[in-house]
């Protein structure tokens, strides 16, 4: 247990580490989650309705995570890490809890950008939001770098990434939606639980066959 | 199975009473019925190449899935048309049994575009069990996210009491469902045995070249 936790913390420092000295993966997120609320002041008409703007903040954060998992693997593949992190005698599931953890990282730091300038340009957060960030950003980061690694086994690489998340990601935005809208947020902050704690099992069970044939 | 299917089309106009849309009802719900099923076969059959390593799972699970897709589109067709004639609107967002056919359309449609851009081998077989896997949990997880969606999205439910089945309809609508069983089983076992021949063929080609 302790030689897994060590395992992924290694995995994920490396990954930190790569971007601290490369920084290319990061201020792409933070740039694109400006840009992209700024484009959305301007999408939806003055006068319409306060709560479409919480809505508007769940597709930039779904929007900009997208946009770091794109590179999530990209390194790896260039210098064909993936195979020697497979003959490593690790668990492989290590590979991928790495691998999530390192882009949550990047995504919270995006949202410590993003969720400000979200309340400064739009409306206000509430403690519900907030916490329904958090627990999605879980969720989308662990499932995001699943559905990364399946997606760079193809030819059709990136391309492929947003179509294979999407539909999986559709429950969370109801869930984070939920929260931020509507009253009684604890039972979508509970669904989003669920969701978190089922989906990280299934791919902890099955990211072995992802990278292994 | 042929004689099933044709006893719905004779069983079927018994029930005339209800207005002739309510029909559509003994074809949209056994499809869609039959679509969780084919999802679900898929699912199992993903689950027994990854668990047992069953050569030939994956084929199977792939033929499964994608009649599922195939009964998926047309359940959202009919239940559309039904939509039009009941509601008057092609697409009604309340209805939870199409929004989740819209996102396991949508999931599975992800699903051949992630099994034709891999190539033939073991490497493709695991990655689409594994998909194949996600969207059997993705199934119940979209339906509760739905649910719960309704209360915002529509804070009043718009509540339909469902048609009574009683009698000859409860029976035309097993009889329907077998039909739609029975014609999933056909299909699965007429492309399975082609996808089967077509390998062998390409086997043999490589072989003689």
């Amino acid at each position: 247990m302790r030689r897994y936790a060590a395992d992924v913390a290694t995995l994920a420092r490396k990954d930190l580490r790569l971007e601290l000295r490369a920084r290319d993966t990061l201020p792409a997120m933070l740039l694109f989650v400006v840009s992209a609320l700024v484009v959305f002041h301007f999408a939806i008409p003055t006068g319409s309705s306060r709560l479409a703007a919480s809505g508007l903040l769940w597709v930039a954060i779904l929007f900009t995570a997208l946009l770091g998992l794109g590179r999530a693997f990209v390194p790896e593949r260039e210098h064909g890490v993936l195979d020697g992190l497979v003959l490593a005698p690790c668990d492989r599931s290590a590979i991928w809890l790495g691998k999530g953890l390192a882009a949550l990282a990047f995504l919270v730091l995006a949202e410590v950008v993003a969720l400000p300038a979200f309340a400064l340009f739009f409306r206000g957060l509430d403690g519900a939001t907030i916490a329904g960030v958090a627990l999605a950003n879980v969720g989308i980061c662990l499932v995001g770098s699943f559905v990364a690694a399946m997606s760079i086994a193809s030819r059709a690489r990136e391309l492929l990434l947003p179509l294979l998340f999407l539909p999986l990601a559709i429950p969370i935005v109801v869930g984070g939606v939920g929260a931020s809208v509507a009253s009684g947020a604890g039972r979508y902050l509970g669904f989003l639980a669920l969701y978190d704690l089922v989906f990280a099992i299934l791919c902890w069970a099955s990211f072995e066959y992802v990278v292994t044939e | 199975m042929a004689a099933s299917i044709v006893l719905v089309f004779f069983v079927v106009p018994d029930d005339a009473d209800q207005g002739f849309s309510q029909r559509i009802f003994y074809f949209h719900v056994p499809i869609a019925l039959t679509a969780y099923v084919c999802f679900g076969w898929g699912g199992w059959k993903a689950f027994l190449h990854l668990w047992k390593r069953r050569p030939g799972a994956d084929l199977e699970s792939y033929v499964a899935i994608h009649l599922g897709v195939i009964f998926g589109a047309l359940t959202l067709l009919t239940g559309s048309i039904w939509a039009k004639i009941s509601w008057g609107h092609w697409w009604l967002w309340s209805e939870n049994q199409l929004v989740l056919f819209l996102v396991l359309f949508l999931f599975y449609c992800a699903y051949f575009m992630l099994r034709f851009s891999v190539d033939d081998g073991p490497a493709r077989a695991n990655l689409c069990a594994v998909y194949a896997l996600f969207g059997v949990v993705l199934i119940p997880v979209s339906f509760l996210a739905i649910r719960l969606a309704q209360h915002f999205i529509h804070p009043v439910v718009f509540t339909r009491h469902g048609p009574r089945v009683h009698g000859t309809m409860l029976f035309t609508f097993c009889v329907s469902w077998a039909a739609m069983l029975a014609l999933f089983a056909t299909l699965y076992q007429v492309e399975l045995a082609g996808k089967r021949l077509d390998s062998r063929l390409r086997e043999l080609r490589e072989l003689l070249a």
